[in-house]
């Protein structure tokens, strides 16, 4: 039993490694770890919903080597997506980086926290100012 | 008054959000290229249609052209290549055609076939070239004015008419930018 389960594990392992897109492999593992994380905010700017580390088209392999080459001779990450920005536009980067046009982006989320903090507190405040001038609501409140 | 003023302010928010989503909807998927209106990228490759002798994109200079971005593998190409075919016939503005990672022979035949709309064939086996540039689906189609800039890119395949009205016009009006 225990051995069926293992042959089925190592079988899947196998499975997904052969149907890796990318096989690059850097010689210097930290490299390597670098790499991947770069090909995977890359946009295919073929097939536009897919990272150019899962896309098995032509021109995600041609960038893919285009990242491996420039790590390799010492770039470092954001000088890679300079260079692919530069070409195909913000576009290309999955993660979009803090400029003049995106910064209502990136803080959208922080401005409506603030804002409904403000409407919470409002509320909160308006409240007990109710109950502390309302001696009847204050007699029911004790009574429960 | 805020209790309706507030909603009434969200509601106009998302309205303007949404439409000008729905107004951009039709160009969705087309990316507009950053380099227009920045220099074109120089490179030398060797020239399909003569074998010994390589294609420098800097001979270029002090002419209007058209730079065509193909592949034999391209489905869209074979149709756009008639109205190359005829664009050339007409004369009006050289092409210059990228063979981007293809097959030579193939390259050769097509053309025999079909009709060779190019003044240059540069052999892009590698892709490099096609990466600076920023192409990222045959035909696309740059218009380079004479000092070497970028002016338009066309994505997809040419029509006559695109062909006059972005490219032909653009090249021949004194201003250099057509009406």
């Amino acid at each position: 039993m225990k051995v069926r389960a293992l042959f089925v594990i190592v079988g899947c392992a196998w499975v997904s490694g052969a149907l890796a897109i990318d096989t690059t492999r850097l010689p210097d593992p930290a490299l390597q770890a670098r790499y991947e994380a770069l090909t995977h905010e890359l946009r295919c700017m073929q097939c536009q919903n897919q990272s150019i580390a899962d896309s098995p088209v032509g021109l995600a392999a041609d960038l893919r080597r285009e990242v491996a080459e420039q790590l390799t001779a010492g770039r470092t990450d954001d000088e890679v997506r300079d260079y692919m920005a530069a070409r195909y536009g913000d576009f290309i980067l999955f993660r979009p980086r803090m400029s003049a046009r995106t910064a209502w982006l990136w803080s959208l989320p922080g401005l409506l926290l603030i804002g409904g903090a403000v409407v919470a507190w409002r509320i909160v405040r308006r409240r007990s100012t109710m109950a502390a001038n309302d001696p009847e609501f204050d007699a029911g409140d004790e009574e429960r | 008054m805020t209790r309706y003023l507030l909603p009434l302010a969200a509601f106009a928010l998302l309205a303007i959000v949404l439409g000008v989503g729905i107004k951009q909807s039709k160009t969705k998927g087309v990316v507009v290229s950053p380099l227009i209106g920045r220099e074109a990228p120089d490179f030398t490759l060797p020239d399909l249609l003569a074998p010994p002798k390589k294609f420098d994109s800097r001979s270029m200079a002090g002419r209007w052209y058209a730079l065509n971005v193909w592949g034999t593998w391209c489905v869209e190409c074979r149709a756009e290549h008639e109205v190359l075919v005829a664009a050339r016939q007409a004369a009006r503005l050289p092409i210059i055609g990228l063979n981007w990672k293809d097959d030579e022979a193939e390259a050769r035949s097509w053309l025999a076939q079909l009709g060779n709309p190019y003044e240059a064939v540069p052999i892009d086996a590698e892709g490099r070239v096609a990466i600076d540039y920023g192409v990222y689906g045959a035909p696309e189609t740059f218009l380079i004015d004479p000092r070497g800039v970028i002016v338009h890119k066309q994505i997809g395949p040419l029509t006559p008419e695109i062909w006059e009205r972005d490219f032909v016009r653009r090249a021949t009006s004194p201003t250099g930018e057509g009406s």
